[in-house]
């Protein structure tokens, strides 16, 4: 019997574990209670945080100190974990409790449904009754209380990434407490990653050592080292106070910190040109989305569409509709979007070239005015539908958030989808128009039409499929603009002059020019603006095409041969 | 005469009487109240709530009988977000449908371009949107925040409470942020804050791509002093800017942010998600309760038919404002301008979050002010509010040129630009 009931045991444990991993893999720490782990432990933490839901903020921070120091003393890491996964929904705004029995509960969503479950020892309470529960509230202080205890529980977590962040954590604030836990934490660390942490904040609190070698040592360990923390300790240190004193009182140890700043210093300056490049490019492959699409009806058709704005703004509509429709998978409509604006923004664009443009050929001024009144007409009809109020699009969880790359250079997700997004939608397009028969039409036509009717191409039926593309490519842009900047009526108006300039600059007719024009200008924009200030670079960057068209004004790569007539 | 003859007699006549007293009430015995907020254009996402509250509030008036018997008629015209059409159209307000006062505008470009015209042709006008003060025209009353009710309380709450050393002062490139601004640089460096810990930065309308200007907000709080981002990005620009912060993982409690143009209104139409923890300064919460702010909410919500839409600030300045005009024409017994002018002054009326709001001599309000913290859902959360009420201050004391200047708008100074240094006024009424 002895020998049977333990390995029963275990596998029932592991089971759940694997179960509740499963489920609830963003509070799997829980999972190890739920093996009805009744020890009186979890019953007398439960009863300490019985006052929570009543406690005022002030009083909040007292219980979860409390709480903590009594989860420390007990010394059992299934506690810890209990704790911490609390303290994680009370961060993120998920711990309720019930309004009757003033019971604590944690709020899941899964697939959009609401279900409750028991944070002592994770028992799932059924689906969740709105009326019954009340969020317990959270503020900056307490969230900061909060993450500072969840670093010191989860010091000893068995995974990797959840000990990185919590020395990160413990990094920022390096009390005597915090120290000693980190020194008993070196000891027994075995990941590499975490353990060089580690040894940054321990040679960080070093540097307040009373002994000038042990601090010199510190100095010379942190050498060329780009946690932020790291560069402001050293610059305290060779700062001068009131009394013209450095803080700093040996002259061995300023100079070592000296050029371990310089060196921290050259490092930070490098990796901050390669940041501006991002901006710059993430700024021109926004500029070259939004331009594409009239590259094509602008620059291959020749018709100055004031409406294409608002084509953007209805791909950006439709991603709206989309995640409405689907509330439940936010990321799925984001992706089912970028084909259904292509089509919505093509269907208004081949409506607005059939039902006006077609009537207004070789008569530009007419055409411009026709497309702004459209253009009107599109954001007042937005304003009707949806109301004036901007949408809420929503960002899924795999485009929020950043690439780190190292303490000083991350590069953001949605930024980097966007650049790729704008590369492929690129590269599509010069296919179609270099490899298929309509890109051969299209480019007959613009070429000259009246030979290119003689051999008996329709150019009607070829106008309206251009405009048309080149109006679905405006709903594409439409989508990765929703997901970068607000999604109202005004979204197009926006955009519509920097649409233009791009093109102008790069060369009407040229898709090539439009990338390079797109990336170009936005380089440029990035590295004005740290010097000058975002107003003053963009007028700079304005005032700098201008001349430059004055200088060539077909821009970039201007179309050469017979056909520029 | 019989008596049946002298009774339907007196009974057409009555009749008679009652009809013409009936078409001349239809005509003239109404009180026009002009409504002159953008209804199309950009600033239509913000105004249009206005209109729909001095709608609201009229009907109620109405079904209380009205002002001095006589009904409220609203005139809503629409200046379209178009700044000159402003003064056009309180032009055409005053001069063809005699309205008697007007509720209006939102921009601080939109009011200062109906300021001449109301001055000229002795208008009413309660203007109900935080601004940045220097200024106290007889015609107008002011029943939003001057700076003092809204910044220096904010960069207070952050020095005091949350220990803040360093400060980015980010706004949009306009009038309001870069006069709230220098208001605010010069109460910093008056607090002794260092020229090195202030950073100053200005965008265009509408600005979209805040990679750069984040990164150097995060770049400037490593320094190891608690930062804080006092903001007075206007609008739209907002949505971008918490996003970028998010992205590049700059949370509340690293670098905390306070606005003063993110209300309930704006935060209804975005992703909360990485707002959470910020700030923002305002003289009402649609969260706060009271039972004037329940009664005001759900009066609201049954008005325009949809238990979605939230309450803000700017609408509890338009009922403060408007119930102290009903107050000072029912005082005055009259609706001419310059008496009601002056029953204004000293009217006290019910604030939403409890306590009165209070008319001072330069026309702006007595308030208190709140700092919340923005939820998930959309609503803020007090963690702080003043002691008592502030008073607006029309010129603020922060600015080398507006120190020694007050507006007392009752006899015998009567004016709204007053040295009190050399004791004159200088004849410029705004």
């Amino acid at each position: 019997m002895l020998l049977k009931t333990p390995p029963r045991n275990v596998g029932l444990h592991s089971v759940f574990a694997l179960v509740g991993m499963l489920l609830f893999s963003a509070i799997s720490p829980s999972a190890l209670a739920e093996n009805g782990y009744k020890d009186s432990d979890v019953d007398q933490l439960a009863k300490l945080l019985s006052d929570l839901p009543s406690a005022n903020f002030k009083n909040a921070a007292i219980l979860i100190n409390k709480s903590e120091g009594f989860v420390k003393e007990a010394a059992k890491p299934e506690l810890d974990e209990v704790l911490s996964g609390l303290f994680d929904a009370y961060l993120e705004g998920k711990l309720y409790f019930n309004k009757s029995t003033k019971q604590l509960l944690i709020l899941e969503e899964t697939d959009g449904k609401l279900s409750l479950k028991d944070p002592f020892n994770s028992a799932l309470l059924g689906e969740a009754n709105k009326k019954e529960i009340k969020k317990i509230r959270v503020n900056n202080r307490l969230r900061k209380t909060l993450r500072k205890s969840i670093a010191r529980l989860t010091l000893f977590h068995p995974d990797q990434e959840v000990r990185l962040s919590a020395v990160d954590q413990l990094m920022q604030k390096l009390s005597d407490e915090n120290v000693s836990l980190l020194k008993e934490a070196q000891e027994s660390e075995k990941s590499r990653p975490v353990r060089e942490k580690i040894d940054i904040a321990l040679a960080l609190f070093a540097l307040s050592h009373t002994e000038a070698a042990v601090r010199k040592q510190a100095v010379t360990a942190l050498a060329g080292n780009m946690e932020p923390a790291v560069k402001a300790k050293l610059d305290a240190m060779l700062s001068v106070n009131e009394q013209g004193e450095y803080l700093e009182p040996s002259k061995a140890v300023r100079t070592a910190a000296q050029s371990s700043l310089s060196r921290i210093d050259s490092k930070r300056s490098i990796y901050g040109f390669f940041e501006t490049v991002f901006f710059g490019l993430s700024l021109g492959s926004v500029l070259l989305l939004v331009a594409i699409g009239l590259s094509i009806t602008f620059g291959v058709m020749g018709v100055i569409n004031m409406a294409h704005g608002e084509l953007i703004m209805l791909g950006a509509y439709t991603t709206y509709v989309l995640q409405s429709l689907m509330p439940n998978h936010i990321g799925l409509a984001v992706l089912l979007s970028i084909p259904a604006a292509f089509v919505v923004s093509g269907l208004v664009g081949v409506a607005i070239e059939r039902g006006v443009i077609q009537f207004l050929k070789g008569r530009p001024l007419e055409t411009l005015l026709a497309t702004f009144g459209i253009s009107l007409i599109l954001q007042q009809a937005v304003r009707t539908i949806f109301s004036p109020l901007n949408r809420q699009v929503i960002t899924p969880d795999w485009m929020s958030g950043a690439l780190q790359i190292n303490p000083v250079l991350s590069l953001t997700y949605n930024r980097l989808y966007v650049i790729l997004f704008s590369l492929i939608v690129f590269t599509l397009l010069l296919l179609i128009m270099k490899r298929t028969v309509l890109g051969l039409y299209v480019r007959a036509v613009s070429q000259n039409r009246d030979m290119a009717k003689a051999m008996g191409i329709r150019s009607e039926w070829v106008d309206a499929m251009t405009f048309g593309l080149g109006s679905g490519v405006a709903g594409l842009a439409g989508v990765a603009l929703s997901q970068l900047t607000n999604v109202g009526p005004n979204l197009g108006q926006a955009y519509i002059i920097d649409s233009f300039m791009v093109v102008v600059f790069g060369g009407v007719g040229n898709l090539w020019g439009t990338l390079v024009g797109g990336l170009s200008l936005g380089v440029a924009n990035k590295f004005l603006e740290p010097a000058m200030g975002a107003v003053l670079a963009k007028i700079i960057v304005l005032v700098a095409l201008i001349l430059f068209i004055q200088k060539r004004p077909s821009g970039l790569f201007p179309q050469k041969g017979r056909s520029v007539e | 005469m019989n008596k049946s003859y002298l009774k339907n007699a007196i009974a057409s006549t009555a009749l008679i009487g009652s009809l013409s007293l009936a078409a001349v009430t239809q005509a003239a015995e109404t009180i026009k109240v002009g409504v002159l907020h953008s209804l199309s254009g950009t600033m239509a996402i913000s105004e249009t709530t206005l209109k729909d509250t001095v709608l609201m509030m009229i009907e109620e008036q109405n079904k209380k009988g009205g002002i001095l018997g006589k009904k409220l008629e609203p005139v809503v015209v629409d200046p379209a977000s178009n700044w000159p059409l402003f003064a056009e159209k309180t032009r055409e307000l005053l001069s063809k449908d005699k309205v008697d006062v007007i509720f209006g505008c939102w921009t601080s470009v939109s009011r200062k371009s109906v300021l001449p015209v109301i001055e000229e042709l002795n208008g009413l006008m309660f203007y109900p949107v935080q601004y940045e003060g220097e200024e106290s025209s007889k015609n107008v009353f002011y029943t939003g925040a001057a700076p003092n009710q809204q910044a220096i309380p904010a960069v207070d709450y952050l020095m005091n409470d949350l220990g803040v050393k360093r400060w980015v002062l980010a706004g949009t490139d306009y009038v309001y942020p870069r006069t709230t601004n220098k208001i605010l640089e010069a109460y910093l460096k008056s607090k002794g804050v260092a020229d090195k810990d202030i950073m100053i930065n200005y965008t265009p309308f509408g600005h979209s791509d805040w990679q750069g200007i984040v990164s150097d907000i995060k770049k400037f709080g490593s320094a190891g002093k608690q930062t804080a981002v006092v903001s007075t990005i206007n609008g739209d620009a907002n949505v971008p800017f918490y996003k970028e912060l998010g992205n590049q993982g700059v949370s509340a409690e690293d670098i905390p942010v306070v606005a003063f143009s993110v209300g309930e209104e704006e935060l209804s139409g975005l992703d909360t998600k990485p707002l959470v923890g910020h700030l923002a300064a305002w003289n009402y919460f649609q969260s706060v309760e009271s039972d004037a702010n329940t009664a005001f909410i759900k009066q609201w919500k049954t008005f325009i038919k949809d238990p979605k839409r939230v309450t803000n600030d700017p609408m509890e300045a338009t009922y403060i404002g408007f119930n102290m005009w009903v107050k000072a024409v029912e005082k005055a017994g009259t609706t001419k301008v310059d008496a009601v002018e002056q029953a204004m002054i000293g009217i006290k009326s019910p604030n939403l979050t409890g306590g009165m709001a209070v008319m001072n001599k330069n026309h702006h309000l007595s308030k208190p002010v709140l700092i919340g913290e923005i939820q998930d859902d959309g609503q803020l959360e007090v963690v702080w509010e003043t002691d008592g009420l502030v008073a607006g201050d029309a010129w603020s004391d922060f600015l080398p040129g507006s120190k020694d200047i007050i507006a007392d708008w009752t006899k015998p100074t009567r004016c709204g630009n007053f040295n009190v240094k050399t004791s004159k006024c200088s004849g410029q009424n705004f």
